[in-house]
């Protein structure tokens, strides 16, 4: 066996803050070898982006290294001056970040960026710079190499832009690669080719990459060992395969089970606690407390009939010289009592104009939404507001979709007192019980937004749309701005809702496993249209339209874990 | 950091528990300049609202005003009445000293009210053009725009002569005053409306604000409750900071004479009056008051300045 390029030996970071010493990072030790890529894991804030940015000299002030060895090829680089690190970086250690729109300089062009970042580091004429660099564009599968090089970053597509930092990672023939959420801000269909280019290049060049990422799925695909950190600590380091297949820590379990089974379909997504204080959801004591759901009369509770929704993209006085964009096209659909339905697509497909046109955030330009035989485009501002309180919406973003000068009290309180559903004394009781049946404790209602983690604000989102005990709830993508290990628990609060309290649900998602576990049916939705609405199981097993074959072959699989 | 479960931890401490252990007090406490500024301030705000108390004599009070006292040195007995001041006496016998703190009052309240007017003028625009967008949005800015391209000293003597002009002669002098903080707020609201629209328009883009109108708020609910809590910290920066251009701009209008009348002299007024006696050898009817007003701008200017500092993010 050859030696490793990278070691990293007991490294422990610290941040000295006004609360005391801060430990993100605590005696963390892995090795890469060549043409290895290993796999680090592992919930946000679990240090994963720090121990990456302490290997290369990156740590920002005043986080330091408080112990612990880096070895780079046999030379240790973790006490070098700043000179000596700055030669290492992006020399011997290329980096590839998650946001290929910001690590790129939009007023360069692509060939301008390659042949400056290859002469900074290789000590070759031009000439020589940008054959190579037409070489890497050509390596990286990037069409029409010699047309590319004069182009600007903006005239890219995400997942060739990305494909150009993986370049730019390469022109100094660096000897490791450290990928930092590589995937994270591209689509599904873009994510599996950008791991797979990552897979030939390690191969090819040697080159050792760490693969930092959330996703399991991604690990298993890509990667041949892994280390699993939480809280700061390896908590597993060995084979994927290994890993996958006997997880020794209960937060890899967690992880694990947390990436949805797109071959069956569960009651349940699994779910397994590894932190004890956790509470759970009382849909029970919810339930009866619920009253209950009436049915609508004709069976469907909602009927969208060919909306279409333009924006002005760009403005004049003379009409005909505005330009619009069409972001919904005639799009129709009925949601049956007591469904889910789910709406796929990637992303700037419209599914989140159609649920903020059906939630009334939006008006429509043309066609009509009926709820329970109403035209709610029609309706005056008495019907609306009882038609809003039968309607509720879980957001995608937990950080922004609660105000952060509100304390959770009023935040939850605000439908009751608008609709005027309690009396204003008990309004504070009914608060509590409704933070309580979701799982956080009373307690949670004198405090500020901030001072909860991601899940625990989607869940006090979620008391906040129970409310006003709606028909209706529209959920747009409810868990993608969350942990993996999250997404269980809020999927299956959501489940619940659905199951006892007989609730009916658009489903908003790119994540076409959780769509197959949650829904009942699915559309898929392109570039404002609706191309293919069917049952849950045969669109997964027998699609009709091109645009979902493509979209279904792409989705990440588990293959070891699919049995 | 993980902050996971942090709701089973102990009940939430009083408000004045949090004041102290807050970031901003922490910042605080380590900023020499902050701390120095603010006892400055306050020690100046503090004497001029309890001027009755401490001021020795009441400058406006013409019984106790001894026109032999007039041009008395500082800290020298008067040549005839053998009376001594802290800080001297004027042309007409004022002791200097007690005209300073009455007249920082009155400068003071100015500047307060004035900026109190250019915000709420301010923040009410800058909300109103930032939540409806369109022609509103168009008109408000744009008129905002002119009156940019005027110097606002130059809009604050427009706005006092047209007062003075429709005014009636006996109700001058009690008008002016009032007629003075509507011309600095009127000709600062500009820079508030700008932020607060700003600010606007990225907090209305938020999914908070959509959770509220599908909950049905009105448009005003939604930029009281919700929008304009998380607004104010920008506007509070600027308005310390505009508290101290305020005072100055009082001083401004006041020297040049068409401010604060001499029966109710603010520091601009005394400065105005000292200046005819600086080349006569009185220098201390000029030098005191303007000591003051420099004292008082800068202390609160480099208060703005330090927590314009403490809460950018970016800087930290």
């Amino acid at each position: 066996m050859t030696d490793p390029i990278l070691s990293i030996r007991n490294l422990t970071v610290e941040i000295p803050t006004r609360h005391g010493l801060f430990t993100p990072v605590r005696d963390v030790s892995y090795d890469i070898y060549p043409g290895e890529i290993r796999g680090v894991v592992g919930e946000s804030g679990a240090g994963k982006s720090m121990t990456g940015n302490a290997v290369i000299g990156l740590l920002d002030d005043p986080a330091r290294i408080a112990s612990g060895e880096i070895w780079l090829k046999g030379r240790r680089i973790d006490h070098l001056s700043v000179q000596e690190q700055r030669a290492i970086r992006g020399r011997e250690i290329g980096m590839i970040f998650q946001d290929p729109l910001t690590s790129l300089n939009p007023l360069f062009t692509i060939g301008e960026q390659l042949v400056e970042t290859i002469q900074l580091h290789l000590n070759v004429s031009a000439k020589v710079a940008k054959e190579r660099a037409l070489a890497l564009l050509d390596r990286v599968s990037i069409p029409d190499p010699k047309v590319r090089f004069d182009q600007y970053p903006h005239q890219f597509s995400g997942g060739m832009r990305q494909r150009v930092v993986i370049a730019l990672a390469l022109c100094s023939e660096p000897s490791v690669i450290i990928a930092d959420e590589p995937t994270t801000a591209l689509d599904v269909s873009i994510q599996a080719q950008v791991l797979d280019l990552i897979k030939e290049l390690a191969c090819e060049t040697q080159v050792g990459v760490i693969l930092v990422t959330h996703d399991m799925g991604v690990i298993a695909d890509t990667t041949k060992k892994v280390t699993v950190m939480y809280n700061g600590q390896v908590v597993e380091n060995g084979t994927t395969d290994q890993v996958l297949s006997a997880p020794r820590h209960d937060y890899t379990k967690s992880l694990i089970l947390a990436v949805p089974r797109p071959q069956t379909k569960l009651r349940r997504f699994p779910q397994i606690s590894y932190d004890s204080r956790e509470t759970n959801f009382k849909i029970e004591d919810l339930a009866r407390d619920w009253t209950k759901v009436e049915k609508s009369k004709s069976g469907k509770l909602l009927e969208v009939q060919g909306i279409s929704k333009q924006f002005l993209e760009k403005s004049s006085l003379i009409p005909s010289w505005r330009k619009y964009f069409t972001a919904v096209n005639n799009v129709s659909l009925d949601i049956n009592d007591g469904e889910v339905f789910g709406l796929v697509g990637e992303s700037g497909s419209g599914k989140s104009t159609v649920a903020r046109m059906i939630g009334t955030l939006l008006d429509v330009d043309s066609g009509r939404v009926l709820f329970d035989g109403d035209d709610v485009t029609s309706m005056a501002s008495a019907e609306l507001a009882d038609y809003r309180r039968q309607i509720q919406m879980i957001f995608q973003d937990p950080f922004s979709s609660l105000n952060p000068r509100m304390k959770v009290e009023s935040i939850v309180a605000e439908p009751l007192l608008h609709h005027k559903i309690l009396p204003r004394d008990r309004v504070s009781v009914r608060v509590e019980e409704l933070l309580d049946r979701v799982g956080l404790t009373r307690a949670a209602a004198a405090k500020y937004p901030h001072e909860f983690s991601g899940g625990q604000r989607q869940r006090i989102s979620i008391a906040r749309a129970l409310a006003t005990q709606p028909r209706f709830l529209i959920c747009d993508e409810p868990t993608s701005a969350l942990d993996v290990s999250i997404q269980a628990q809020i999927l299956n609060i959501l489940k619940d809702l659905q199951e006892h309290l007989g609730l009916t649900m658009l489903f908003i998602s790119h994540d076409l496993p959780v769509v197959r576990q949650m829904c009942d049916r699915v559309g898929v939705m392109k570039q404002g249209q609706l191309v293919e609405v069917q049952g849950t199981e045969t669109l997964f097993t027998n699609p009709q339209q091109d645009y979902t074959k493509k979209l279904l072959t792409l989705m990440p699989r588990l293959a070891q874990l699919s049995g | 950091m993980n902050s996971h479960l942090s709701d089973t931890i102990e009940p939430t401490p009083s408000r004045l528990r949090r004041i102290l252990d807050s970031d901003l007090f922490y910042a605080f406490q380590r900023s020499p300049v902050a701390v120095v500024s603010s006892l400055v301030a306050t020690l100046l705000i503090l004497s001029s609202i309890f001027a009755p108390l401490i001021a020795p004599t009441n400058p406006f009070d013409p019984s106790s005003l001894n026109l032999m006292n007039g041009f008395t040195e500082p800290m020298t007995p008067n040549a005839f009445t053998g009376e001594v001041f802290l800080l001297g006496t004027d042309d007409q016998g004022r002791d200097v000293f007690s005209t300073i703190l009455y007249g920082m009052r009155i400068s003071l309240f100015v500047g307060f009210s004035a900026v109190l007017f250019a915000v709420i003028l301010g923040i009410f625009l800058g909300l109103i053009a930032g939540y409806f967008g369109g022609w509103i949005d168009s008109l408000i800015m744009r008129s905002a725009d002119v009156q940019l391209t005027f110097p606002s000293i130059l809009v604050a003597m427009l706005i006092f002569g047209i007062a003075k002009g429709i005014t009636p002669v006996e109700h001058r002098d009690q008008m002016a005053i009032w007629v003075l903080i509507l011309a600095i707020g009127l000709s600062d609201w500009v820079q508030f409306a700008r932020v607060v629209r700003g600010a606007t328009l990225v907090e209305k883009g938020k999914d908070y604000v959509s959770a509220a109108r599908l909950i049905g708020r009105r448009p005003y609910a939604i930029m009281l409750r919700h929008i304009l809590p998380n607004v104010l910290s920008p506007v509070l920066v600027i308005a310390t900071i505009s508290l101290a251009l305020a005072i100055i701009a009082e001083a401004t209008l006041s020297f040049l004479g068409v401010g604060a009348p001499a029966t109710q002299p603010s520091l601009g007024t005394l400065i105005r009056v000292g200046q005819s006696f600086l080349f006569s050898g009185e220098w201390w009817i000029l030098m005191f008051p303007a000591c003051t007003l420099l004292a008082l701008a800068l202390s609160v200017n480099m208060l703005g300045d330090w927590l314009r500092d403490a809460l950018n993010p970016r800087l930290k």
